[in-house]
């Protein structure tokens, strides 16, 4: 198999020319982020060239229009809030259900009842939701985190209790023996067993809620609470023709995202990938 | 012992299920009794029956859009699903940088959908009939976005141009399950190139394909993003996704009621287009 050593000429030459495609919108943003209005001719060069002074005041004023720190602080505290939620919450409804399903009704039925939840399409729920959280007073960034809690329940449960399966019962029973309760149990011994799976719900709970733009728009509608997306759709008539200042802040909302990429791109790579294939 | 193990199970069960029925099924509930209604999301209403459900079949605009999102979302899936598998097998032979080109091709994936489609709006609007002025193709002049016949085909790169990164790792993943020696026992049966890999490859990966039909589909159907950052369902209505409609005219629109029944409709739809799917894939499966 001498053959299949060699590199693969056709897959480089291939793959090359479709990191273009992926390079280029990022390279439009970055450079019309940067420029003047002055400097956009109508000619297409006008508009690739690179900047001539390359100046942070796009995004200084991009910053001040659309209040990006507070949208900042809202987008981080709920994605933080409902993945800390997710992982403690949705690992205990988890393994509550998985270790009962198989031998109660009852569990079996809630496990399926949940689960199913999947197939709701927000589009259903948007409307009463929106009545729904402004007659409990959570029409706040709040009831944004307890709506995502409840949104990623279904696909969270079905994956640790899919993991649990690999869990032998035998462990919690040996705790038991020793006089350990069920509860000091799970948070002693099955937690942190199950710390492969809290990565992938992590990164799959992250990745969502931080680029989720419909639960915030029903949801905060009318308040003044921005998330970094909602921001993006909030402001847009604001930045009116000036392009510049709109993608400055365009740039700006990608930039925590891609850094959190850079960093854990392995994590994030196998989580996505082990949350779509179990 | 055995109680506490009972008892504990039980309150952590029946919290977060009452947490799950408040802020989903109640809404499910809430909503299907509002289709029903001729609530327009204030004010009184009276019960109608079916006559929002009657109405939903004859309204054209509603019509109209279903056409629209299930031509975008079959349309979107093949094209995705054949260009992620095309990257998948380059990304997964041999070549210099692999895990540097896995990591670009994820990229457009972790993006907000909606800047991307700012992004693209602006491609669309001023890059591309620039690009094609100079190439002198005419029919590319103006943007595309802006033409009720072609507006479609913009939302649908963008979708792909997200959709590609999920769905060629996913293949990746796939492509690591099938062992090198079923491809050296094939080569000696003289199966290379497309051959082996519609009958050696394709074959080992179908639960992957399934998985990525299913995603693709389920996503697609949905979409809203896209359409709220590139046309707002313009023009002429030629863009208006399912989604999209139920979040206009329902939150603002004063149908309420009458979309309600939409979204019973599209619920329904979505649980026999997923169920639908699976039992084909099932059956796939078991065949081989």
């Amino acid at each position: 198999m001498i053959e299949n050593k060699k590199i693969n000429k056709t897959a480089m030459i291939l793959l090359i020319l479709g990191l273009i495609t992926i390079a280029f919108p990022l390279y439009l943003t970055i450079v019309i982020a940067f420029k003047q209005p002055s400097e956009m001719t109508n000619s297409i060069g006008g508009i690739l060239s690179l900047p001539k002074v390359w100046s942070l005041d796009n995004f200084k004023e991009a910053m001040r229009v659309t209040d990006f720190w507070h949208s900042l602080r809202n987008s981080l505290l709920i994605t933080l809030v409902t993945v800390g939620l997710s992982i403690a919450l949705h690992s205990l409804m988890g393994y509550a259900l998985g270790r009962n399903k198989a031998h109660s009704k009852f569990y079996s039925f809630v496990y399926l009842f949940i689960v199913s939840g999947m197939f709701v399409p927000f589009a259903i729920l948007m409307m009463p939701l929106a009545k729904q959280t402004a007659e409990l007073g959570l029409a706040n960034w709040f009831g944004v985190i307890v709506l995502y809690v409840v949104f990623y329940m279904p696909m969270n449960i079905l994956l640790y209790s899919g993991y649990l399966v690999n869990i032998p019962i035998a462990l919690e029973e040996a705790a038991r023996v020793d006089g350990a309760s069920t509860w000091t149990t799970y948070w002693k011994i099955i937690f942190p067993i199950m710390s492969p799976m809290h990565a992938t719900v992590a990164v799959l709970t992250a990745l969502a809620v931080w680029n989720d733009v419909m639960t915030p728009l029903v949801i905060l509608a009318g308040s003044d609470e921005n998330t970094l997306p909602l921001a993006q759709l909030n402001f847009q008539t604001q930045f009116g023709t000036n392009y510049n200042l709109a993608f400055a802040s365009y740039l700006l909302s990608l930039i925590p995202i891609l850094i959190f990429y850079i960093i854990c791109q392995k994590q994030i790579l196998n989580g996505v990938v082990n949350g779509a294939v179990k | 012992m055995k109680n506490d193990r009972k008892r504990t199970f039980l309150l952590i069960t029946i919290p977060i299920l009452a947490l799950f029925i408040c802020f989903n099924t109640i809404p499910l509930i809430r909503g299907v009794i509002y289709s029903f209604t001729n609530f327009k999301g204030f004010g009184n209403y009276d019960w109608v029956g079916f006559r929002n459900y009657i109405d939903l079949f004859s309204d054209a605009r509603v019509g109209k859009s279903y056409l629209f999102t299930f031509k975008l979302a079959i349309v979107t899936t093949i094209v995705v699903n054949v260009i992620a598998l095309l990257l998948a097998l380059a990304l997964n032979s041999k070549i210099r940088a692999k895990s540097f080109f896995r990591g670009a091709y994820f990229l457009p994936n972790i993006l907000g959908s909606l800047v991307v489609g700012y992004i693209f709006n602006y491609f669309f609007t001023y890059i591309l009939p620039a690009v094609a002025d100079m190439m002198g193709i005419r029919a590319l002049g103006t943007s595309i976005l802006s033409n009720p016949s072609s507006a479609w085909i913009g939302i649908m790169v963008v979708c792909a141009w997200q959709a590609i990164a999920m769905n060629t790792i996913i293949y990746i993943s796939g492509l690591q399950t099938v062992p090198e020696d079923v491809y050296e026992a094939g080569g000696l049966d003289g199966a290379t190139g497309w051959k082996q890999f519609r009958y050696l490859t394709f074959p080992l990966i179908i639960p992957f394909f399934s998985i990525n039909m299913v995603l693709c589909v389920k996503n697609f159907l949905m979409v809203f993003d896209q359409i709220m950052a590139m046309t707002k369902g313009g023009p002429a209505q030629s863009t208006e996704s399912i989604s999209y409609l139920i979040y206009n005219n329902g939150m603002s629109g004063g149908q309420f009621g009458f979309q309600s029944a939409n979204a019973v409709v599209f619920f329904i739809v979505i649980v026999v287009v997923s169920v639908a799917q699976m039992r084909f894939s099932g059956k796939k499966e078991e065949q081989l």
